[in-house]
């Protein structure tokens, strides 16, 4: 089992933790990756807002490169996996497109991209090429106290023809693997919904409201702590958590507290595994783990 | 197949709060949701209340809620949603409200649409060659295959928690005659979408392209609004600038680099810079701020890229 790890700009800026984390984890299982070191940004959804064309290259160039190495991508990152695999779908099925972007990337880059390439995220290759059971075999210390509030996040759920893993309307991957580290899932509406990311800067009382009413969701329905696959989705709940309990105690009442410790998915596996909180970067969260660490211990 | 069917009820004039009643139908594999409720109401319960007209995806009356999603019961076959969730359990459209069962009131919806102007702007002094109407069809995307069923409102993560919001439905009705060359007031329009509420306030969260019945994708409208926005000079407004300015750094570094970004886009925005600064101290000290500056290697690959796009361009 062998991919070509594209860990996106998030995994290697300002969520390092989650590279230190899913490189623990996948050496552990025996999963052998490649990491693409001259990696560009997918876009985020960002760069075709601006020009299309533009971030198709880019992602061609991603795919490109893996192709080369004859290996399938590995995305750590919900948002990459929707934005790179959309594109790698669209550039499957459209061949005047692929043309196109073809003609420009090998002109500046000299790649070509033939659209054999597979773009699965590490919670589907989990889930499908690995198996939960194989998986549950390096189990050392199961959470079995714990309640963990699954978020999947947009990107890796939706617009399901670009991403076609899980079942959109009730996806179970995460579930799963929550599951099989021995934790119990917990059921709530929030965990498709939105985290708010994209518009945290210019519109934050809208992402706040996001925050605030899913993790509060979460709490309520007895969450220990809240793991998800998308580093920006992280951010959004991670980051953003102090401000968002903040403005839901003005409008619901003081009382209201969120202390929602926010798992990257491979943080949550590690744990399990036997990896040490310091191996898996967790005090690098804004929102303390520690609490969540000595329940486990 | 006898099929159980799970209904939430609720009448307000009489009832303290929405309740469940299961209903049975014997259902064949072509069988709609619609034709099902159909049967119940004149076979079971003639209380239960929806709305329906054309029974063929065209008039938007019936949707509701299947399973936790925005459906029209019309185009909704029972025999795949029970594959699907191994249940049928329904209820009014989400995010309005409710007037008796399945019926919503859904002025909030019409008076958003209406907020757009929906229809030609267009004194008719100087006559469009039917030359330039030519590729109208290719140009609108689809979105005039709108039929105003409240799919794309109902679920939007954005509208859920700001209702001042101009939504999906709107927005790709903004962006319909945006791109229709006949009408004349272009300008004034992107320029009403730039406040509050308006393109800017959509979170890219898909569920509308999802949901959408008449594969509108809304998103994809208020994505083509924001970039017409940029290319007729609405570039100053930090949401504006997130596009130039993530470009503009993925163009430079290779990739998006958090620490800049966040100060490329309020530069110049005092009071948003003030709010961001406190968290950006936060993040530093917890080792999730980025050098700024650093060389990563692709990026000249990158920039080749982005140079032949301007010159494209």
């Amino acid at each position: 089992m062998k991919y070509a790890y594209y860990p996106g700009c998030a995994a290697k800026g300002a969520a390092p933790e989650l590279h230190q984390s899913v490189t623990k984890v996948v050496d552990r299982l025996g999963i052998e990756v490649v990491e693409l070191a001259a990696f560009n940004c997918c876009g985020a959804g960002v760069i075709t807002e601006a020009d299309p064309d533009l971030a198709y290259m880019l992602n061609a160039r991603t795919l490109a490169t893996a192709e080369k190495l004859n290996l399938n991508v590995m995305t750590v990152c919900g948002t990459c996996q929707g934005v790179l695999g959309g594109a790698n779908r669209v550039l499957q099925r459209d061949e005047a497109l692929r043309a196109r972007i073809n003609k420009a990337l090998q002109e500046t880059t000299g790649l070509e991209y033939y659209g054999t390439v597979e773009v699965k995220h590490l919670q589907w290759i989990l889930v499908k090429d690995f198996g939960v059971e194989a998986l549950s075999k390096f189990i050392t210390r199961p959470l079995s106290d714990l309640s963990i509030a699954p978020f999947y996040g947009c990107y890796i759920l939706r617009p399901s023809d670009a991403t076609g893993f899980d079942d959109w309307e009730n996806p179970t991957s995460l579930e799963k693997l929550i599951r099989a580290v021995g934790a119990q899932p917990v059921e709530y509406d929030g965990r498709t919904k939105c985290c708010g990311f994209p518009v945290l800067l210019e519109k934050d009382q809208i992402a706040l409201s996001m925050v605030g009413k899913h993790v509060g969701e979460a709490k309520q329905k007895g969450g220990d702590a809240m793991v998800t696959p998308c580093p920006l989705c992280h951010m959004s709940l991670d980051i953003y958590q102090e401000r968002a309990e903040k403005k839901l105690q003005k409008e619901e009442g003081s009382g209201i507290k969120l202390d929602m410790p926010i798992l990257h998915l491979p943080q949550l596996l590690g744990l399990a595994m036997g990896l040490s909180p310091e191996e898996l970067g967790m005090k690098r969260h804004l929102v303390p783990t520690a609490p969540l660490i000595e329940k486990i211990e | 197949m006898r099929v159980k069917l799970t209904v939430q009820k609720f009448n307000p004039e009489q009832d303290p709060k929405p309740y469940d009643r299961d209903y049975f139908v014997e259902a064949g594999r072509e069988m709609t949701l619609l034709t099902a409720l159909l049967k119940i109401k004149a076979e079971t319960d003639g209380t239960l209340t929806f709305r329906a007209s054309c029974r063929a995806a065209i008039c938007g009356s019936c949707l509701m809620q299947v399973n936790g999603s925005q459906k029209l019961a019309c185009k909704t076959s029972i025999y795949e949603e029970m594959e699907h969730h191994g249940r049928i359990a329904i209820g009014p459209m989400a995010n309005m409200p409710v007037i008796k069962d399945m019926v919503v009131r859904m002025d909030p919806f019409w008076e958003k649409v209406r907020g757009v102007t929906p229809y030609l702007l267009s004194k008719g002094e100087r006559p469009v060659p039917t030359e330039e109407l030519k590729d109208l069809h290719e140009k609108l995307h689809n979105a005039d295959g709108c039929i105003l069923c409240g799919a794309c409102l109902s679920a939007c993560t954005s509208y859920d928690v700001s209702p001042g919001f101009l939504g999906p439905a709107a927005l790709a009705k903004a962006y319909r005659f945006q791109a229709d060359p006949r009408d004349e007031q272009h300008l004034a329009r992107l320029e009403q979408l730039q406040k509050p509420n308006g393109i800017w306030d959509c979170v890219r969260c898909n569920f509308c392209v999802q949901v959408c019945p008449k594969d509108v994708k809304p998103m994809e409208q208020i994505i083509r609004l924001r970039r017409l926005s940029i290319d007729a000079g609405f570039t100053h407004s930090v949401e504006a600038k997130h596009i130039t300015e993530f470009t503009k750094v993925v163009g430079h570094e290779g990739r998006l680099n958090e620490t800049l970004l966040p100060i490329r886009m309020t530069w110049g925005n005092l009071r948003k810079m003030i709010r961001i600064i406190p968290l950006g101290i936060k993040m530093f000290f917890h080792g999730k701020t980025p050098f700024p500056f650093k060389r990563v290697p692709g990026s000249d690959a990158v920039r080749a890229i982005f140079k032949y796009r301007g010159k494209a361009k």
